[in-house]
Formats: structure tokens, sequence, C-alpha cells
């Protein structure tokens, strides 16, 4: 039981390679589904254990921190973890029957591998209580999932990698400079230590510049507008089970190492006040959500269409930290849980079409929901839960950044905020009004519904983004608590 | 009556319309079983709403709180008289409209009936569950899923302009009630951390005036099913939809929902004291007036029936929207009751608009000449609907306007009272000229024969719920004891 903290990053490590070794066929992919159910067991676990006894501290191979690399769970992460398993344990199922249609058989064992260390490396980053070691699970889950990335059938997807890759390798490359930064003045990389280190040099330009390389690391990995560019190409090409993957949990990852590095390492006061930081991020973010959600509208590929969709996303969560206040915490931090439901929702959705007609294109979608009512059904409600519609996890989230914002009496972002809700409504109309109300072209008559294997998961996610819309004393309650642990509000 | 626990007729009356709902859905394959199923369903609310009257009238509040969402956010029901009152209303006219629906639907040969009682049956749930709301949140909750559940039957002929028709009818209900209704309500939760509708409103003196107003102007356009110009757009584009919809949901559920969240409102969240204390409500009398007024002029141009309709509809919501901006206690009890006589009014003129459409295949209003001697109970049915929104005794569209007009009297708008009193003549004149075109003009000669000029009446389903409509505003001239006291109790006058 004690050993869970290491052993959830472990466990899909060394699945890795076994799945690597096992023949192409269903092995790769049953052995990834039970490593992700056991990992989604230990995670409730941990969550559960921090939720009653608080913060634990896990000391890698026996060696105490801050020599040793430190483990360190408190409620943040382990609720991302949770999000990040809860997420791969739905995908995993999917993936089956999904890369199997849209992967080479020769390829099975591979992506399987590469899907489990992408996995690690979320899991990794998450857990982890040292910043160097952040750093090299960043590098092992976006290593990975650039060569995911690009197994996707489309030729497109090559370049799509490729961007990625430059714009990751480039964003890493920054993370790690700041950090090297942080350990030339400071001596040490566990972040506990830094964060009673640092206050007495605040002064340090080093630290100003540490502070300037990390977030533009960040946020080139958080696809915080205009660093966001890599990110539509990305996951519209992907295989259907890595885009869900992938825009449900790799960018809220990233706003989950945002958060910590500005609240536990610098600390609130420096992060966003001693440092220009808050105006940065509202403006950038306010244009991005409004400028993304207009592309969002004219784009003619519903998976790019929901890419970007995702930039707009992000740009919520930013404002929410931005704020600084726990109510604006708080709204980020349900939104990360909140949009992995929903995100992974849709993406799944779309990979149940994709799996019957082979395109995700609006166009091609026209009357599918004669053939596939489930399926669109399914991605209605992601929809609506997307635009904010209550009774949806998207309404919580919505009326929690309403309210951050008015709290700080911003009325004018608060209007903003509703009116991208508005473009939220007309691009997700846009689909589905197509899949309703056209006609289904003669040659698609003889589709069938997709499989109950793909749908299972599709309306699991579906269901949760309809459970945690009415009951959100876990969703908005656990993000309260570690909103307020962050900012030190209560214990 | 059965003897229902009070608390339980709450949630009762949202959970059988669903069930009937999923019924209609499960005997589509029979349409007669499929009939049976709504008019029964109706019959049960009916019987669970009306037991609550006397409840209410004794002054209990029975409560039910189902799940607490959001701290502080409880999804919760009650019932107190104003509610009481659309949930009469709402439910009894469910079973006339159903038994209309069944002659109209047939005698057109409508596709996809099962769809349409399926959705009418949750549109009528959520319009129970707008009425029995016991916070601002949980009637938000309500009044979108109305909207949404609402589309399917707006564009139910699935024609390029029902398409059309619908886009705008969404466009318009969810962009206002997202932008500004949305962001009125989480403003005042953000500043009293309370939307319960209660006695005085939520709103203690800390509040500025100025952001009184704003909040009360957010609401009062945010509510888009109230049809506030400018943003009415969407009732006309609504008439595209089958006539018991446009019957039914755009002259009561749909419209009365949003007048009577505009009351509720301005009663249970703001308070008049608060309103009136603030100056909040002066300008907006004057946009209500503009659209009694202009909504009125514009009815006068239309030449198709349900389009004139429509904008008449336009204009009486005005009324009641004037009635609660005046913040008085005349003024609430003349909108409340409006909310009554004039459902009973329109959807009788509704009622009889399809008749003829399904008759005698008319729309347009320069078409009805010389009809009148075919469809005699038809026309003698609008003459009563359209005498009693004018306001003209022995009909009861007379008491409302009555309360109403006292009310500007005694608040001292003399230019609003001017606009009422202009408004009837306009109401007399595009109104009356129809039945006067079908009894005392003949058909011309040169008229096209289109082959449907077979039949005499209407369907006698149809002339049944036209029927009882129509005596019904008889009724309530000479009986509107039981309506007033309701209303009356709204501001706290028992009788």
């Amino acid at each position: 039981m004690e050993h869970f903290p290491a052993l959830m990053i472990v466990l899909p490590l060394l699945a890795a390679p076994v799945a690597a070794a096992l023949p192409n066929g269903r092995l790769p992919w049953l052995l990834t589904t039970a490593v992700s159910w056991g990992v989604l067991a230990m995670a409730c676990f941990l969550l559960a254990t921090v939720l009653g006894t608080g913060p634990i501290s896990y000391e890698m191979g026996g060696w105490a921190p801050p020599w040793g690399i430190e483990f360190r769970i408190d409620t943040l992460n382990a609720f991302v973890l949770l999000i990040v398993a809860g997420i791969g344990a739905v995908v995993t199922p999917f993936a089956g029957p999904s890369a199997r249609a849209e992967i080479p058989q020769r390829l099975q064992s591979l992506f399987y591998c590469l899907f489990l260390l992408t996995y690690t490396g979320l899991l990794g980053i998450t857990a982890t209580g040292d910043i160097f070691n952040m750093f090299v699970f960043l590098e092992i889950s976006s290593l990975s999932s650039y060569a995911l990335i690009a197994l996707g059938r489309d030729r497109r997807a090559l370049t799509a990698a490729y961007q990625y890759l430059i714009m990751g390798t480039i964003g890493a490359t920054f993370f790690l400079i700041g950090v090297g930064l942080l350990y030339s003045v400071t001596g040490t990389l566990n972040i506990a230590d830094l964060a009673e280190r640092l206050p007495a040099l605040e002064e340090a330009r080093v630290v100003h510049t540490a502070f300037a390389f990390l977030v533009a690391g960040i946020a080139l990995k958080l696809a915080l507008f205009p660093l966001h560019l890599w990110l539509p190409n990305a996951y519209t090409y992907a295989p259907s089970a890595v885009s869900a993957f992938i825009a449900a949990t790799a960018t809220k990852v990233a706003v989950y190492v945002m958060i910590r590095v500005l609240f536990t390492v610098f600390g609130v006061e420096f992060s966003l006040g001693e440092m220009p930081l808050q105006p940065i991020l509202v403006v950038l973010s306010v244009i991005g959500v409004v400028v993304t959600s207009l592309m969002a509208i004219n784009q003619l590929d519903a998976k790019r269409l929901l890419a970007y969709s995702s930039v707009a996303q992000l740009g919520y969560m930013a404002i929410g930290i931005a704020f600084g206040t726990t109510l604006g915490l708080t709204a980020a931090i349900t939104h990360v849980f909140n949009h992995a439901l929903m995100k992974g929702a849709l993406f799944l959705a779309l990979g149940a079409v994709a799996y019957r007609i082979g395109s995700t294109r609006i166009h091609d979608m026209a009357g599918l929901a004669k053939v596939m009512p489930w399926t669109i059904l399914a991605f209605a409600i992601g929809g609506l839960s997307l635009v904010g519609v209550p009774l949806t996890a998207g309404f919580i989230s919505k009326w929690y950044l309403i309210s951050a914002a008015l709290e700080q009496g911003w009325w004018w972002l608060a209007v903003i905020m509703l009116i991208t809700s508005l473009f939220a409504v007309m691009y997700v109309w846009k689909v589905i009004e197509v899949a309703w109300f056209r006609d289904l072209p003669e040659s698609r008559a003889d589709v069938r519904e997709a499989p109950l294997s793909l749908l299972v998961p599709v309306w699991v996610l579906v269901a949760a983004n309809v459970w945690f819309g009415i009951d959100t004393r876990f969703s908005a309650g656990v993000a309260a608590r570690a909103a307020e642990a962050l900012l030190g509000v209560a214990p | 009556m059965m003897g229902i626990d009070p608390v339980n007729a709450l949630w009762l009356a949202i959970v059988v319309p669903l069930i009937g709902a999923i019924g209609v859905a499960l005997t589509g394959r029979w349409p007669n079983v499929r009939e049976a199923v709504t008019l029964v369903t109706g019959v049960v609310l009916l019987s669970i709403v009306v037991p609550l009257w006397p409840v209410v009238m004794a002054g209990d509040v029975p409560r039910l709180v189902l799940i607490e969402t959001l701290p502080g956010l409880p999804i919760a029901l009650s019932v107190e008289p104003l509610g009481m009152l659309f949930a009469l209303i709402g439910s009894l006219l469910w079973i006339v409209t159903s038994v209309y629906a069944i002659g109209y639907m047939r005698g057109h040969h409508e596709k996809n009936q099962t769809r349409f009682y399926t959705c009418f049956a949750i549109a009528i749930a959520c319009t129970m569950g707008v009425a029995f709301s016991d916070n601002m949140f949980t009637l938000f909750l309500f009044y979108e899923a109305l909207t949404v559940s609402t589309y399917p039957l707006v564009t139910h002929a699935g024609t390029e302009a029902a398409k059309k028709g619908g886009r705008v009818y969404l466009g318009i209900l969810i962009s206002t009630s997202i932008v500004f209704q949305l962001l009125a309500i989480i403003w005042t939760y953000s500043l009293t951390g309370n939307l319960d509708f209660q006695e005085g409103g939520v709103f203690g003196g800390e509040t500025p005036a100025w952001l009184i107003g704003v909040l009360y102007a957010l609401f009062a356009f945010g509510i888009g099913k109230a049809a506030l110009m400018p943003f009415h757009r969407w009732l006309p584009a609504a008439m595209v939809a089958p006539t018991p919809v446009s019957a039914l949901l755009h002259a009561v559920a749909v419209v009365k929902a949003g007048v009577f969240t505009v009351l509720k409102v301005t009663v249970y969240l703001f308070g008049l004291d608060t309103i009136t204390a603030a100056g909040a409500n002066e300008w907006l009398l004057y946009v209500a007036g503009a659209t009694i007024l202009l909504a009125s002029l514009v009815a006068m141009t239309k030449d198709n029936l349900k389009a004139r309709l429509a904008y008449s509809t336009v204009s009486q919501l005005g009324y009641i929207v004037l009635g609660a901006l005046l913040a008085t206690q005349l003024g609430i009890i003349g909108g409340a009751m409006h909310i009554a006589t004039h459902a009973f009014g329109k959807i009788t003129l509704f009622f009889a608009a399809g008749a003829i459409m399904v008759a005698a295949h008319k729309t347009e209003v320069s078409q009805l000449d010389g009809l009148g001697k075919r469809m005699p109970w038809t026309f003698a049915a609008f003459t009563i609907g359209a005498l009693s929104i004018i306001g003209l005794p022995p009909f009861a569209g007379l008491w409302s306007k009555w309360y109403l007009a006292l009310a500007t009297l005694e608040t001292q708008h003399w230019v609003l009272l001017g606009i009422l009193m202009v408004s009837s003549l306009l109401n007399i004149f595009y109104l009356l000229s129809i039945p006067m075109r079908a009894f005392f003009r003949t058909a011309a000669a040169t008229a096209v024969d289109d082959g449907h000029d077979h039949g005499g009446e209407a369907p006698v389903a149809c002339l049944l719920a036209m029927g009882f409509t129509s005596l019904a505003c008889i009724v309530l001239f000479f009986y509107p004891g039981p309506l007033y006291d309701l209303a009356a109790m709204i501001v706290g006058v028992t009788p």
C-alpha cells in the first residue's frame, strides 16, 4: 500500500517493454487495459488516503529528500492523477477495436508500448516532488506522444508530429533552462525545498529569469495562445484513441505543472504579484479564447474543431489561474477535471464515427444520426457540456469561472466568457445540425451503429459529464480543497 | 381527490409528463393507444396539480429539496400562488390542446407524430418545473430545458423554412439566456450568496442602486421568452411549428414561462420595494410600452394569420411585463391575471387559425373572405377570443386590463395609460377585422380552386377544444373571484 505512489508509475513503465515484446495481436491491448485499471485503482486509493490523512511523501529507493527523489502526493496531484488514470482506464478498452482499425497490424505492439510510456510520463510528472524529475517524465511523455501521433493513418500525421516535436522540444528546453537556473541559486531540485529557499532570493535577477523560462516552457506545453500552433494538427491527425487520450490528459497535466510552479514553487505573491504575469496571462488567454473559438467555428473537420475548442478551454483554465484567488483556482482545477470528461467523451464519439465511416470531416457526417443515433447523441451531450448547459459538468466550471471574475469585479471578463460560450454553441451546433438534419447519402445507407465495445467507453464518459453536472461534491469539492491548500487558506 | 402529499405532488407534476413522454414513445406504433396515453397523462397531471390549489390558498408552502448541486444552490421545488396559477393553466390547457392536436395532426396528415407528442410531453414537464421552482437556479435549469425540448417541435416540418425558423428560435433564446440572464444570476449570487425566491427579495440594503438597475435590466432582457423588444424575433420565427405547438407553447407555456419568470424575479428575487427604491424600472417601463405599441403596429401589417397572432402575442406579453415593471400590487395582480386571461383568449385564436388551415387550407388573412358561412363555429370562437384579448365585456380579458390600467393610474404613468388604450384600439382593428372579413365579405369569384374546398367545418376534436376555451373566456368574466384571489395572494393580499 505505501508503495503505491511509486508502483503506479513503475507498473506502466515496466509493462511498456513487455507490450513491445508481445506478438502483434490482442495481448498487448489486454495487458495495457489491465495495467490502466490497476493504476486507476491505485489512484483512487491515493486520493482517498490524501483526503483522509493529508499529503503523502514517498522516498524513491529509500533515499531521503532533498538528496533522493521524493514523490509527494497532495490533494491537487492526487486529483490530477485520478483524472489521468481514469481517462486512461476508459480510453484503453476503446483503443482495442479503434486501433485495430486505424493502425497497421505490424505496429500494434509498438503502439501499446508507446501508449504505456506516455501514460507513465504523464503520471510521473504529476506524482513527482522533484522538479528535475518532472522534466524527465515530461520528456518521456512527450517523446512517446510524438511517435503516437505519427502513427495516424493520414500522411499529414507525420508533419503534425514533427511540428509538435519541434515546439515540444523548445518548450522542454525552456523548462530545463529554468530548472538549471533555479538549481544554480538554490542548490536544490526538490519542490518543497525550493519553495522554502526561494522567498529569500526573490530579488535575484536569476530567479526572475528562471521564472520567465519556466513559464514560457510550460505555456508551450499547455498550448497557451499564441503558442498553441502545434496542437490543432497533432489532435487532428493522431489516431482516434490517441487524440482522446492526449486531449483529455496531456494539456491538463501541463496545467497542473503551471499551477505547481506558480503556486507551490514560487508562491502566489511572487508569481502574480511581483512578476507581471497576471496581465499577460489574462490578456493572452482572453484573446486566445475569442480567436480560437472563432477559428473552431470555421473548421471543416470535427476533430480539428474540437482541437481549436481545446485551446479555448485551456484559455479558460489559464484565466482561472491568473486570478490567483481561491475561487479562481477552484474554477481552473474543476475545469481541468470537467474538461477532461467532456473532451474525452467528444473525441471518443468521433473515434466511433471514424471507426464506421473512416472520416471525421463534418461534411461526411451528414445524416449520421439516423444510422448511428447513440454515437451522435453522445456527441451531442458532450457538446452540451462543452457549451456549459446546466446539468452538465461544463456548467459547473463556467459557474465557478464567472463567479471568480465577478468576485474580482471584472464583469467585462464575465461577459466575454459568456459570449465565447455562445461561440461554443455555434461550433457544436454546426456538427449536430449536419449529423441530425442533413439527409444521409445513399452511399452510407448501410453504415451501422458503432459496436458496443466502442459505445460503452463513450457513454461512461457521457454519464460522467451528467453526473458531475448534478453532484459536484466530488469534483468541485476536491478542487476547492486543493485550491485552499495551494493558497494556504485552510489546512 | 387521491390525497397525494403536497410535497410529493411537486415532483410528481414533473415526473408524470416525463413518464407520459416515454409511454408515448413506446406506443408510437399504435396511434390510438398513443393518443390515449397523452390524454391519460394530461388528466393525471391535472389531478395532481389541482389538489395543491387549496393548500396554496391556505397559505402553506410545500417545499422539496432534490439535491444540492453547488454549495448553497440546491435544486429545489416549492409552490406559491404565482406558480400555482401558471401550473393550473399549463396543465389544464395541455389536455385541451391534446384533444385539439389529435384532430389537427390527423386532419393535416403530419409526419413524425410520435416525436411530436413525446417532445410535447417533455416540454410540459419543463413548464411544470418552471412553475414549481424554488430558486432562480432551478428555474434557469428548467427554462433552458424548455428551450431545447421545444426546438424539435418548432422544426417539426423539417423544411428549409422550419430549420431557419428553428435557428432564430434557438439562437435568440439561448444567447439572451446565456449572456444576460446567466450573468445576472451569477452576479446576484456572488453579491448575495442566495438565489432563493423569498418575500422581499434577496438583496439587502448594501447593494448600490445602479447595480440593482443593471441586474434588473439584465434579467428583463435576459428572459428572452418574455419577448421584450428587441429580443422578440424568435416568437414570429417559431410560427413555422404545427399549430397546436403555436397554440400551447407559443401562446401559453413557453411565452408565459418568460413573463412568469419576469414576475417571479420582480416579486421574489428583487422585491417590489427594492426595485422602486432603486428606480430600476423607470426606463424599462418605456421599453415595455414601446413593445406593446410597436408589436401591435407590426401585427397590423401582417397578412399571414399566424404571424399576425404572433405579433399580437408579443404585444400582449408586453402588458404582463409592464405589470411586473410597475412594481406595485395592482400591477402584479393585473400581470398575473393577464397570464390567465390572455392564455385562454390567445389559445382560442390559434385553435381557430389551425382549424382554418386544416379545413380550408388558408393561411393568409386576405384569403378568408366569406369563409364564415362555411365555418361558423370556428369564426364564432375566434370572435370571442379576439374580444377577450381586446378587453371588452363580457369577456375575461377585461379584468386583467382593468387592473393594469389602474396600476398605471396609481403610479401616474399617463403615457403608459395612453399606450394601453391605443393598443386596445389597434387590437380591435387587427383582430376583429379577421372574422369581419369571414362573415361579411363574399369570396372573390376569381379565387383559385385548390381542390381543398370540399369540407365544411373543422374536425370535431378541434371544435371541442375551441368551444371549451372560448367558454372559459366568458366564464372567467362572470366568476373572476378564484383567479383574483390567487393573483392577490402573490402580493400578500389574502382573501
